[in-house]
């Protein structure tokens, strides 16, 4: 295989518009917007952590998962051809997409191949990631998202903003909304219970359902040893789509694979829990290739690259491709719960987003650059996710990569640069950071009368963009801590 | 270059500085030692808590049990290989009721769409997450007709009752169909609050059965 190669970064529905911070101060002004996400968000953290407090075995459980990602990764080659042999074998056919363009005529010239114009879809990141359905739209064949979710940020002519449940920005009456001005021959009284607005949906596709010829989907996992496929789900539009068509053609990243059967044990814990905050999501499907008689006959893999080689070049970076799209990293993130996820302006929001969206397409690219800042680094993602990905870590080094590139380009150190210098020396001692503090009294005077900073000076202006930050404390954090937790033995001395 | 190879080739370029990660840890519970009697107790629990309806019967019971559980549907599926001694009270062979699905003489789409109801056994079930395996035996039938009908009912032998999920996979033929069910299809798009019955099975009622 000769010289090393550069990385081939990826594209498709991963450059953001316009830097996060500008995003984020646009959608930080839609208060119904946010009042959505702190309801959702909270919901389904309570859940989450009882059904996961349920299981003694837990942390092992991340462990074994963790563990069993680097493995893959590290051997990502070999197991790639050992799907495909076992696939093959059991009558499915492979392709192989360099990038989203690549991958989105192999869909398209596979539908045209079966003479229809519309397809049923069940829920993928992958797919959304490449930007399929708009590709397909432009050669004149129709995708019909199916997931409720889907359908609803479809019909709404609207954009995703989270990966499990990408209508989380929208409460049950616009969801309502929606439906009654977009869904044909709806019932005009339908009000915003979601058992109705579910059963809209039903009647909505079911004929749909039972009439396609081709469906298109992602996977969660791919099973290296057998040449399996799994999708998971919960409305049981991802069976339909699996099921009933003759054309099955499903779209998944390279990294999605684990060696075999005895992972599934482990990561069929971790993502429901995870994810829903349910002990098992409603439905699993697992197929191996062509089954006679059983579901579609004609059974297609579409491998996707996308610059995921190019996130698996980044040694620092590389266990951001450990992600199994459970999203709880964003149902936990204090940034998200405020933005939403479409201030970051890719596929993948939240704290997965901000690392892996700048991974696949390199930190160079111009506004991706500004993701690796869209966190405070408390560290609340790392401690849910399933797999253990420490986002934070990697958040750090790729600001520290996008400083280096842009030192490159400008040749004088930048202010990020200075801040991260300043940064450096004021965390190396508990010394240099007492100093530091010091200083804090001087803050009160910068802030006005209302307690209030309303203008940071310089690149720090970013932080003062959105919010007005509360004026320092006249004693430090420190401080506080040393005084509130002396022995009372040495209170009396010290008196 | 194909696409496969170039891929392959960033692969390996992207692998170059040969990572070595620790071998996987399985410290994980991986057997469980539970009498039956609290493993019956604990799947019920876990499938009522989807909102699933649950018997617990003796093998004596099951097919008035059945009979019950079928007595509003106008028509329902059999799988061709399903136990004619669970239909004696239901639908005795010649029951106008029951349709047969069965290799070469396949219900059509539209056939199953207008029957009210399915009725098949299952492979393996975990207690602890109330999850019940189908795999497409001649008992269970292939995958559409535990799908398209809008009320499943649905046979679980004690004696395939595990634990937990790693008992559960080594009683997989992990390469036929399988579908993983754990209550009534669901969605929790709206407002992340669960909301049972959308596109699969509304109504899922299982009746566990001992002594089988
Ligand atoms: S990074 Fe971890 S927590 Fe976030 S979506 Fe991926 S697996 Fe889940």
């Amino acid at each position: 295989m000769g010289m090393p190669s550069l990385p081939v970064f990826g594209d498709g529905n991963l450059h953001i518009d316009e830097p996060f911070p500008d995003a984020a101060h646009r959608e930080l002004g839609n208060t119904q917007m946010r009042a959505n996400l702190r309801h959702a968000t909270h919901t389904i953290r309570d859940k989450r952590l009882k059904v996961v407090g349920e299981l003694p075995d837990w942390e092992e459980l991340r462990d074994a998962g963790a563990a069993t990602k680097n493995h893959v990764m590290a051997n990502l080659p070999a197991l790639l051809e050992e799907f495909e042999k076992n696939f093959t074998a059991r009558g499915g056919v492979i392709h192989w997409a360099r990038d989203s363009h690549e991958a989105n005529k192999i869909v398209a010239q596979l539908i045209k191949e079966q003479e229809t114009d519309e397809v049923v879809k069940v829920k993928s990141m992958a797919t959304q990631e490449i930007g399929l359905n708009e590709y397909l739209e432009e050669q004149g064949i129709s995708a019909l998202e199916t997931d409720l979710a889907e359908l609803i940020v479809q019909l709404g002519h609207d954009k995703p903003s989270h990966i499990l449940v990408p209508a989380i920005h929208k409460n049950r009456t616009e969801v309502r909304d929606i439906f009654l001005a977009e869904m044909p021959n709806v019932d005009p009284n339908l009000t915003d219970e979601p058992r109705l607005l579910a059963m809209a949906a039903r009647e909505h596709l079911r004929r749909k359902f039972l009439a396609a010829k081709v469906a298109i989907s992602g996977a969660n996992f791919a099973l290296a040893d057998s040449g399996t496929l799994a999708v998971v789900e919960s409305e049981g539009n991802g069976r339909m789509c699996l099921t009933l068509p003759e054309t099955l053609i499903t779209v998944m990243g390279i990294e999605k694979l684990l060696p075999g059967k005895e992972d599934l044990e482990v990561f069929m814990q971790l993502l429901p829990r995870s994810s829903t905050g349910e002990r098992m999501n409603p439905y699993t499907s697992l197929w191996t290739g062509v089954t006679e008689g059983d579901g579609p006959q004609n059974v297609h893999l579409v491998m996707l690259d996308n610059g995921r080689t190019a996130a698996l070049a980044d040694k620092y970076g590389r266990t951001a491709l450990n992600c199994i799209r459970c999203s709880a990293c964003m149902n936990v993130c204090p940034v998200y719960e405020r933005t939403g996820g479409h201030a970051y302006g890719s596929t993948y929001p939240g704290p997965i987003g901000a690392i892996l969206t700048p991974l696949l397409t390199g930190i160079k690219s111009e506004e991706n650059s500004s993701l690796p800042y869209a966190s405070s680094l408390c560290g609340a993602c790392y401690d849910a996710c399933p797999v253990k990905i420490n986002i934070p870590e990697i958040l750090v080094h790729l600001r520290g990569e996008d400083v280096d590139s842009k030192r490159g380009k400008k040749k004088l150190p930048t202010q990020m640069d200075l801040m991260m210098k300043g940064a450096g020396w004021a965390f190396s001692s508990g010394k240099n950071l007492a100093l530091l503090e010091k200083g804090l009294p001087l803050g009160k005077l910068a802030a006005g009368r209302d307690k209030k900073i309303k203008r940071l000076p310089g690149i720090a202006a970013g932080w003062t963009q959105s919010r007005d930050i509360p004026a320092p404390p006249s004693q430090s954090f420190r401080d506080w801590w040393k005084k509130e937790h002396q022995s009372p033995a040495k209170t009396e001395q010290e008196k | 270059m194909s696409a496969k190879e170039e891929i392959l080739s960033r692969i390996t370029s992207a692998l170059r500085d040969a990572p070595t990660p620790e071998p996987v840890p399985r410290e994980y519970r991986r057997t469980s030692d539970m009498p039956e009697a609290e493993l019956i107790e604990l799947l019920v629990d876990r499938i009522e808590d989807y909102k699933a309806h649950v018997d617990v019967v003796d093998s004596a019971q099951l097919a008035a049990t059945i009979a019950e559980r079928l007595k509003d549907a106008t028509s329902f599926v059999v799988p061709h290989g399903i136990n004619e001694d669970w239909l004696v009270e239901a639908a005795p062979a010649n029951d106008a009721r029951r349709r047969v699905d069965a290799p070469g003489a396949i219900l059509s789409i539209p056939e199953l769409d207008s029957t009210d109801a399915v009725l098949t056994s299952s492979a393996v079930s975990i207690a602890e997450s109330g999850t019940i395996v189908l795999d497409g035996t001649p008992d269970q039938g292939r995958r559409a007709i535990s799908l398209v009908p809008d009320h499943h009912v649905c046979v679980v032998p004690v004696s395939t009752i595990v634990r937990l999920l790693p008992e559960a996979l080594p009683r997989m033929d992990i390469t036929r169909p399988l579908t993983w069910i754990s209550g009534p299809s669901a969605t929790s798009d709206i407002e992340l609050e669960r909301v049972e019955g959308v596109h699969g099975p509304r109504q899922l009622d299982v009746i566990v059965v001992k002594g089988l």
